[in-house]
């Protein structure tokens, strides 16, 4: 198969997997969840509040019209209002957005590099004590919930010890800093458990590969292996790893923002889940699963770019 | 003949497993505390133990290692019994998920793996749409649309935790379909659906159990989640809402719900999760030698 005609097919492959997403939201949310205007209108309302509003929501419409409504919503990016807030949720989604990522894309490189020079380091003791500990701390790290790493840090740090802004945020350059600085460092906290994990399989991995082991018959030293061959060859997997979680930092860390009142996408996810608020759940779930799409069609094609064994299988 | 032959063979891999684990101090260590905890679960859900968790025994906020071991909640109920009725709802929450999820995984990889063409492509499609949206929007929206309660906390995350073990069946079974043994099971007129579950299911079984016990406590920590976020246990206490609880506490100075809650969960979790890992080492033949 060439090249071109792989990559076609992987983006032709996103519209029946797009309209699989819109299937699945509209199933829970027209048809499991049936109809809100109870819930909406109070126990008190009369059959043709009700009815009035149905028709405003467009719920009277067939489940046929309903569901393509779902899929233009994918395409067009028009989720339409929101039902607790009447802005438009496109706009809210904006303004949402740069908060969100204020918080998230710096915690999560850190994270990232972080992990990977631990992971790296441990490699290179594999099999020792050190490595066995790190692994078993690792383990610890995870075995604790992440709402108690946020509930204990943000207690402790901030509000006892006064080190950093309890919650609240500002905009612009510096000044949201002291609002994002405890989150991000619990943040990488809670990362590093599964990532260091990660990583250092993925090194472990390559390590007992054949070409490791003629570059050790031929001399080279256990550093200049580990940096220059092995961490190269293990690229392919900590990038897909990396680019795969990207499209999840859109949608910000839930607990974080909730917890830290950072205006951003996650919190605002929660705020309409508390009110009831359909629409904006919808368009969340739908955004962020094209998100993910997205991504992974990225890194698909990345792939067969950089790795041609791919193409093969 | 093909069947008793690989009768020989799988048994051997269990008690080559079972041999491991036995000298692995740590593994059985794990092994026991997750015995102890089902064993807890199981006396309270009988209604043995912690059925009068509801009484208020003291005061307010009673602070702990005085008269009351773990101290009292805000209504003056034992934190203790809260903890142990926690891991009722807890262990349930585990089970309860990974078999759901074990037996969508299992049926739809398998039937994938097997059948290919068609069905492969669909249930390939099936899972790639469920993976794209993010666990968390998956999780809240089908709890929300289920309502709350204990019941709607299984079906949410066990219909969004099996993608994981579908896409590692379906690839083991494509690798066994043509195997001698498989092929020795249809000369011997063995049909379709006895061959996937009779003979190839038990020769990746140890998949499945691996992916059971991170699944179980991979569950367990999503449970404290839905709790927070108000989708979780209604009327029963759990470790999820006595962390819930916490977030009022704290700065009240009372430390000791959460540090019950925090440290009963991190036992159990941990012990799956050091399982998990001796049991992969001890039966992915891949890994053997390393």
């Amino acid at each position: 198969m060439s090249l071109w005609t792989y990559i076609i097919r992987r983006l032709l492959y996103v519209i029946p997997v797009v309209l699989g997403v819109c299937l699945v939201v509209f199933v829970l949310f027209n048809v499991v969840l049936g109809d809100p205007t109870q819930i909406l209108l109070g126990k008190h309302a009369t059959a043709a509040q009700m009815a009035e509003m149905r028709a405003e929501l467009g719920l009277d419409q067939s489940w046929f019209i309903q569901y393509i409504d779902v899929v233009k919503s994918a395409f067009t990016f028009d989720f339409g209002r929101s039902w607790s807030t009447k802005q438009e949720i496109i706009s809210m989604i904006k303004e949402g957005a740069i908060p969100s990522l204020t918080l998230s894309l710096p915690a999560f490189f850190i994270a990232t590099v972080f992990s990977i020079v631990i992971s790296l380091f441990v490699s290179f003791y594999r099999g020792g004590l050190l490595d066995k500990t790190i692994v078993l701390v690792c383990v610890g790290l995870m075995s604790v919930s992440s709402l108690v790493y946020i509930l204990y840090g943000q207690w402790f740090f901030a509000y006892k010890l006064g080190l950093f802004e309890i919650s609240g945020y500002e905009e612009g350059f510096p000044y949201f800093i002291p609002y994002v600085a405890l989150p991000v460092i619990i943040w990488v906290i809670i990362s590093l458990g599964p990532d260091v994990r990660f990583y250092r399989t993925v090194m472990l991995d390559e390590i007992y590969m054949d070409y490791v082991r003629t570059a050790r018959a031929k001399g080279l030293s256990e550093k200049v292996i580990l940096f220059k061959h092995v961490l190269k060859n293990a690229m392919i997997p900590i990038i897909t790893y990396v680019i795969i979680q990207l499209p999840f930092l859109i949608l910000g860390a839930l607990l974080f923002e909730s917890f830290f009142s950072i205006p951003g996408l996650g919190g605002m996810t929660l705020t309409a889940i508390n009110s009831l608020d359909f629409p904006v759940i919808r368009a969340m779930t739908v955004l962020s699963a094209i998100a993910y799409i997205v991504f992974s069609v990225i890194t698909d094609v990345l792939y067969t770019v950089v790795d041609p064994r791919v193409r093969l299988s | 003949m093909g069947s008793s032959n690989q009768k020989t063979k799988s048994k051997s891999l269990w008690i080559h497993a079972f041999d491991q684990i036995k000298r692995d101090k740590l593994a059985i260590t794990a092994l026991a505390i997750v015995c102890l905890y089902f064993l807890i679960a199981f006396l309270s859900w009988a209604g043995i133990i912690a059925a009068d968790w509801n009484k208020e025994i003291g005061p307010s906020y009673a602070e702990p290692f005085g008269d009351y071991l773990l101290g009292l909640d805000l209504f003056g109920r034992s934190v203790f019994i809260k903890m142990i009725k926690g891991t009722e709802v807890a262990m349930s929450v585990g089970l309860l998920t990974g078999l759901i999820s074990m037996v969508i995984g299992v049926t739809l990889g398998g039937i994938a793996g097997y059948f290919g063409g068609k069905v492969d492509e669909v249930i390939v499609w099936f899972y790639t749409v469920f993976s794209s949206i993010p666990n968390i929007m998956l999780l809240m929206a089908i709890a929300f649309v289920l309502g709350k309660g204990l019941m709607s906390v299984y079906l949410a995350l066990g219909l969004t935790g099996w993608v994981g073990l579908c896409r590692l069946i379906r690839g083991e079974v494509i690798r066994h379909k043509d195997r001698e043994y498989v092929q020795a099971a249809s000369a011997i007129g063995g049909g379709d659906f006895r061959k996937l579950f009779k003979h190839i299911l038990p020769n990746v079984l140890h998949l499945v159990i691996i992916n059971f016990s991170l699944q179980f406590q991979s569950a367990i920590k999503s449970e404290v989640i839905l709790s927070y976020l108000g989708l979780g246990v209604q009327g029963t206490p759990s470790w999820g809402t006595m962390i819930d609880d916490a977030k009022l506490e704290l700065a009240r100075g009372v430390w000791w719900q959460l540090a019950a809650a925090t440290f009963a969960m991190f036992f159990v979790v941990l012990a799956f999760n050091i399982l998990g890992d001796a049991l992969r080492d001890a039966l992915d033949p891949k890994l053997k030698g390393k």
